[in-house]
């Protein structure tokens, strides 16, 4: 008799059981039916397609999305960025892929240039935008003229009508000269390369040839839309192009400039040469000039920071990535259009479209958090080198930002050895020296630098790149010899 | 019992003895270094009395058990013929031969003569550790490398520091030559007769034959146990056992005991031949002329070498890997020196090339890629420094510590720099300085010896950029600045061997 009670009863208990079971995660999932089932599967949730986060251009009305895809680190076919691997193309349905993913969540600002990705940059945003109507999304691209061959007139035009075909459109919403403020080379009649000064650069490249007075005129002809600047390296060029500004000698819809928490207050400390960017914005700012914002990752070294420094962010918030820290401070200005990001994967996209769709701003109790981790970073003394490579290639075959990335690497993991005593001393020096030359072929590591400084024009943190690169060698030496 | 324990150890010497040559991180030479000190020829060469001295005294003794438990070459030609055994299916055969004592001695003579003489060089052909060195050094470690450098591309996929890679390349092409022919050469004749080799041509055999024929303990037959089945003979690869006579040949004995352990009738053991004369009779045969059983494998061995070496050097050319983004960089070119370079504490190039047995030791355990052997005739397969792909470093003395043969005396770190094995020349037309326009000066940012000051190229401007000048009284000739100099593929500062080295 009970052998047939107990089949019953059990099955009933399981009815109850499973019942209780659907009633708790329906109340669970509430708000999103999918959500409770999708803790499992991913880390980074799903971001909502309909919250994303608008700031309207004071000019046109335009709404921009506050996320700007920066298309400067394409994905290639086989893995990696474009920038890594010039060589290998482009993974053009990679590209629509996370194209199509970013229009869909609400992202309209697509920013490239001439010189991205060795030139692929904007043929490659060409073709995943044309997919769209014109009116779905905004383009920024810049006047990119590096090198001294193309400084005429006659190149500066063909470099911007170039960029209208390979992006398939007939007018450029936002059109930026390229790096202000940066010096540069250039031979001479000799040959021998003579070193021109910040304004002097800004002059041969758009002032003396009349390029700037002749992208004034596409403006009134509508083809563009936005004019502005983006700014890099000596001071004394944001401050004149904003006094042709006040003085009405050229108008300036927008700049765009380098922030996060690091560059706020601690851009001049890290290096005398840079500024910080609490004084852009707030110039900026003074005269209602909206800002784009550049490197709210310092390259990504906001999202991989140092053990501790992971700690102590996750401690307060282990919902959310490190990176999200610094996407929410450079988002949170009033002033700011759109921040603009290098995305290679599709989980750099979902998690930018996760901070900013709504954005939360930083509370002055978190700007304060930023700002003791801002104080962090600069106390471990790494380089200050964002690998954007422009430095490359070094005629010598030096690779520069690999023996950097990999001198931060170490500092951040802990396996700088400060002194034979150390009791991780032979731990730490293996993993610098083997992880070195991984990372590093010999003949490119630093010890083969010869000083030249060429790479120095380039860099846009301005790092005194030869200085650096012998401090690695020596550091190297000493742990070669035991001489610690 | 006796066997085992020889097969034992012979196969641990042997171990130890490769590995030596195979481990470039330094490690088996700190504490299994002696194995190759412990090796006669490069003991005699190096003076090493005690080693020689005992050497001998154990041979007197025991007979050789060195050519069956310390010999590399000896324990290499055990396992070929070992592993033709099992192929052929038969366990004993071998079969007595008689002592080819003119040959043995004759050869041994030439040897002696070629190396006080001075002609080492020519001498080490034969020489059996460094033959077996070469073997290890050419043949079997850039596979030991391969192999490395796959667990560490595992390892560096893993995060971890457990491997790290290491270059392998082609060093010379007479060594791999040399080290494919002796191999194919020994071989051969391990393969058809067991240690042909050891009791016809092999020097250091010759002189331990010699003792060993008045060696205390040593395999005797008893006479009466004999069953005459000569089963003993059938196994002896040395072909020494007479057992028709009674007789064991002990200057070509190499104390096996392969015979004791075969004898079914107990008839053969190793005795004292003090205490037990009367019960058997071991007596060296006399001599007839025989006709040589001579083997032409020499021409086959030397075509099969030359077929693998090519294959060799095919795969080494693919040697490349394409980085876009970063300029290429030329390899560096070796210069003509008027004068080798030769490693610190060879004194002199009279003095090394006297002892170098050249059995690539210390090329093998270079971690500088620095060391390589000559191709030169006059100091064929000796190693000497070159700094295409590195430089003598500062804190390294590894070639110092590991020489067996006294050709690299030991030296410290600090002895090292300031002994001058060369000095720095500089070359004007490649300096990129003056070719480049440019600021440069990374040899004088490496010179370990601050030998190297920078002036203005041009004496009337002391703005214009700065040239190395060389003070020739501090240079040691390590090479960093020939190594690091970016002038490609020829540097604009090059070292200049000295035939004999001084202190500074």
């Amino acid at each position: 008799m009970s052998e047939k009670e107990n089949p019953i009863n059990r099955r009933e208990f399981l009815k109850t059981a499973g019942a209780a079971a659907v009633a708790t995660s329906a109340v669970l999932s509430a708000c999103n039916s999918n959500e409770q089932q999708q803790s499992y599967k991913t880390t980074i949730p799903e971001p909502p397609t309909d919250k994303m986060t608008y700031r309207t251009n004071p000019k046109t009305g335009d709404k921009i999305s506050l996320l700007g895809f920066g298309m400067m680190r394409l994905p290639i076919e086989g893995g990696g960025s474009g920038r890594e691997n010039p060589d290998s193309p482009i993974d053009q349905d990679m590209v629509n892929k996370q194209v199509d993913y970013a229009i869909g969540h609400g992202v309209n600002l697509f920013d490239t240039s001439p010189a991205y990705c060795q030139g692929r940059s904007e043929k490659s945003t060409g073709i995943a935008l044309h997919r769209y109507p014109r009116d779905k999304y905004f383009v920024s691209t810049k006047l990119s003229n590096f090198n001294p061959a193309t400084w005429s007139l006659e190149s500066g035009k063909e470099m911007f009508n170039n960029s209208l075909k390979e992006l398939q459109i007939d007018y450029v919403d936002f059109l930026l000269l390229h790096a202000i403020g940066g010096t540069s080379e250039r031979p001479n009649a000799q040959g021998i390369n003579e070193q021109l000064d910040s304004k002097q650069t800004l002059y041969a490249r758009y002032i003396d040839n009349g390029l700037l007075d002749w992208l004034v005129g596409q403006q009134k002809q509508g083809k563009i839309k936005n004019l502005g600047f983006s700014y890099h390296g000596d001071i004394k060029m944001f401050d004149l192009l904003l006094q042709w500004h006040d003085e009405g000698k050229y108008h300036w819809d927008f700049v765009l400039i380098e922030l996060n928490y690091l560059d706020w207050k601690h851009a001049s400390e890290i290096n005398p040469r840079n500024t910080n960017a609490e004084y852009l914005y707030t110039e900026l700012e003074k005269r209602g000039i909206p800002s784009l914002i550049m490197e709210p990752l310092l390259g990504g070294r906001l999202a991989k920071v140092p053990d501790f420094i992971f700690k102590k962010m996750k401690s307060r918030d282990p919902e959310h990535s490190i990176a999200s820290w610094a996407m929410r401070y450079a988002g949170s200005p009033k002033g700011v259009l759109s921040v603009l990001s290098g995305m290679t994967y599709l989980e750099n996209v979902k998690d930018n479209i996760n901070t900013y769709a709504p954005l939360k701003p930083v509370s002055e109790e978190e700007k304060q958090f930023l700002e003791e981790v801002a104080d962090d970073i600069v106390g471990l003394n790494t380089i200050p080198c964002n690998d954007c490579k422009y430095c490359m290639p070094c005629p010598y075959g030096i690779d520069i930002p690999a023996i950097f990335v990999h001198y931060n690497k170490c500092i951040n993991e802990g396996n700088m050895a400060q002194s034979s005593q150390h009791p991780e001393y032979e731990k730490q020096r293996r993993a610098f020296l083997v992880g070195y030359d991984r990372s590093v072929p010999r003949l490119r590591q630093a010890s083969h630098c010869v000083g030249c400084h060429q790479c120095e024009w380039h860099c846009p943190q301005k790092i005194k790149i030869a200085e650096e690169l012998q401090k690695v060698d020596k550091y190297v030496e000493a742990l070669k010899q035991g001489k610690l | 019992m006796l066997r085992k324990i020889r097969t034992a150890a012979a196969v641990l010497a042997i171990t130890l003895v490769t590995l030596l040559f195979l481990d470039f991180t330094g490690t088996m030479t700190r504490w299994f270094g002696f194995m190759a000190k412990v090796q006669f020829l490069p003991a005699v060469l190096a003076f090493n009395t005690a080693v020689v001295v005992g050497l001998l005294l154990v041979t007197l003794l025991f007979g050789r058990i060195y050519c069956s438990v310390i010999c590399p070459l000896g324990i290499l030609q055990d396992t070929v013929s070992w592993i033709s055994a099992k192929r052929k299916g038969k366990k004993a055969r071998f079969s007595y031969s008689q002592e080819k004592r003119n040959l043995r001695y004759g050869v041994l003579l030439v040897f002696v003569l070629l190396v006080v003489a001075g002609f080492t060089q020519i001498a080490l052909f034969i020489a059996p550790y460094s033959a077996f060195g070469r073997i290890a050094e050419s043949l079997l470690a850039p596979i030991w490398a391969f192999g490395n450098n796959v667990l560490a591309g595992i390892a560096e996929h893993f995060n971890s520091y457990a491997f790290y890679e290491t270059s392998v390349w082609a060093k010379s092409l007479i060594v791999p030559v040399t080290a494919i022919v002796t191999l194919a050469t020994v071989g051969v004749l391990a393969w058809k007769n067991g240690r042909t080799w050891c009791n016809t041509i092999c020097p250091v055999g010759t002189v331990l034959g010699f003792v060993s024929q008045y060696a205390i303990f040593r395999p005797v037959i008893d006479e009466k146990a004999c069953k005459n089945c000569g089963l003993c003979a059938r196994k002896c690869k040395a072909s020494a056992i007479d057992f028709k006579n009674g007789k064991v040949d002990t200057s070509r004995c190499v104390a096996c005991f392969d015979c004791i352990d075969a004898c079914n009738a107990k008839a053969i053991s190793f005795k004292n031949r003090l205490t037990q004369q009367k019960q058997g009779k071991t007596v060296n045969n006399a001599q007839q002329a025989v006709k040589d059983e001579t083997v032409d494998t020499s021409r086959r061995s030397f075509l099969i070498g030359t077929g693998l070496l090519a294959a060799g050097l095919a795969k080494a050319q693919k040697d490349k890997k394409v980085d876009g983004g970063l300029a290429t960089i030329l390899n560096k070119k070796v210069p003509v020196r008027e004068t080798p370079i030769l490693p610190a504490g060879s004194f002199s190039a009279k003095h090394f090339a006297q002892h170098c047995t050249g059995c690539q030791l210390c090329v093998a355990n270079c971690p500088n890629g620095v060391l390589r052997p000559s191709s030169d005739l006059g100091t064929l397969m000796q190693p000497h420094l070159e700094y295409d792909r590195g430089y003598c470093r500062p804190e390294c003395t590894k070639c110092s510590e590991v020489c067996p043969a006294g050709a690299i005396k030991p030296i410290t770190p600090a002895e090292k720099s300031s002994i001058q094995i060369g000095h720095a020349v500089w070359v004007k037309k490649n300096c990129i300085v003056l070719t480049d326009n440019v600021e440069c000066g990374n040899c004088a940012r490496h010179c370990p010896n601050g030998a190297i000051q920078m002036v203005p190229s041009d004496p009337a401007n002391p703005e214009s950029h700065k040239i190395p000048a060389i003070n020739t009284e501090r240079c040691i000739g390590c090479g960093a600045c020939e190594n690091l100099c970016p002038s490609r593929p020829f540097s604009a500062i090059y070292v200049e061997g000295h035939e004999v080295h001084k202190e500074i």
